[in-house]
């Protein structure tokens, strides 16, 4: 699923990565808990999360996820942009719940981890 | 090739600082991207256990031309039972630990699921050492 259709479904903003809006993504993992991210051995990856702070983005810097969607109208602070944009990765804004999201991009076929 | 980090314990805004450094050192280095993700994943959570738990620490990286040794030294509290704290979903972590997405108890497990070789040694009120070895 490209990163525009996943904005399209999740009235989501690119905070940034642009440049990744015609990438496809394979699969959608939905977590606030970091240790669970970090357990996943899964590569073209979006990461769903509620969690807004800096170790979401060192997490995923970690476990190769450049793509990441913070619901609940979460806003993406200045130190985590510039680690996003360091790392090369693709941040999107959504005002949907967790639950929402997950349940929009799964419908629409984005597949699972497990 | 040696590195050297300081760990502050509970400075959640550096956690994570000496793994991307040692990420970038290997992607530098031309090992294999999946090895790469294996080895800073294990660094990762073990620097986020000493932020988390520990008062202060060191990490110490030697890099030969097959293999990656890492050492965690910190000063801290000790785990008292290691066995116990490689179980999952063991954890002691406090509420600010979970609220940065961490203290699950998934840690020490998942060190050992990323490394080839994994030694804890460890003594109440002194501090822990982590040594990880995994080869390219």
């Amino acid at each position: 699923m490209q990163v525009s259709k996943i904005c399209e479904l999740l009235a989501a903003t690119i905070i940034c990565g642009e440049e990744h809006a015609s990438a496809k993504i394979e699969r959608g993992f939905s977590s606030d808990l970091m240790s669970d991210v970090l357990t996943l051995d899964t590569d073209n990856l979006l990461l769903i999360t509620g969690l807004c702070n800096l170790q979401t983005i060192r997490t995923s810097e970690m476990a190769d996820i450049r793509y990441i969607v913070f619901v609940r109208n979460k806003k993406v602070t200045a130190e985590m942009l510039a680690l996003a944009n360091e790392n090369n990765m693709c941040l999107l804004e959504s005002p949907y719940t967790l639950f929402k999201a997950s349940g929009l991009l799964y419908q629409a076929g984005l597949n699972p981890v497990y | 090739m040696n590195l050297e980090f300081e760990i502050a314990g509970g400075d959640f805004t550096k956690a994570g600082y000496a793994s991307s450094q040692v990420k970038k050192m290997l992607k530098q280095l031309g090992v294999e991207a999946h090895c790469i993700k294996n080895i800073v994943i294990a660094l990762y959570e073990a620097e986020v256990n000493v932020v988390a738990h520990a008062y202060e620490g060191q990490i110490l990286v030697h890099i030969e031309s097959d293999k990656i040794t890492t050492k965690i030294i910190d000063k801290g509290p000790g785990i008292p039972d290691i066995e116990q704290a490689m179980q999952e979903g063991y954890s002691t972590a406090s509420k600010k630990v979970r609220e940065m997405g961490f203290g699950a108890g998934m840690g020490l497990p998942n060190i050992k699921k990323n490394t080839d070789k994994l030694q804890i040694q460890s003594k109440v009120d002194e501090g822990t050492t982590v040594e990880m070895v995994n080869y390219f």
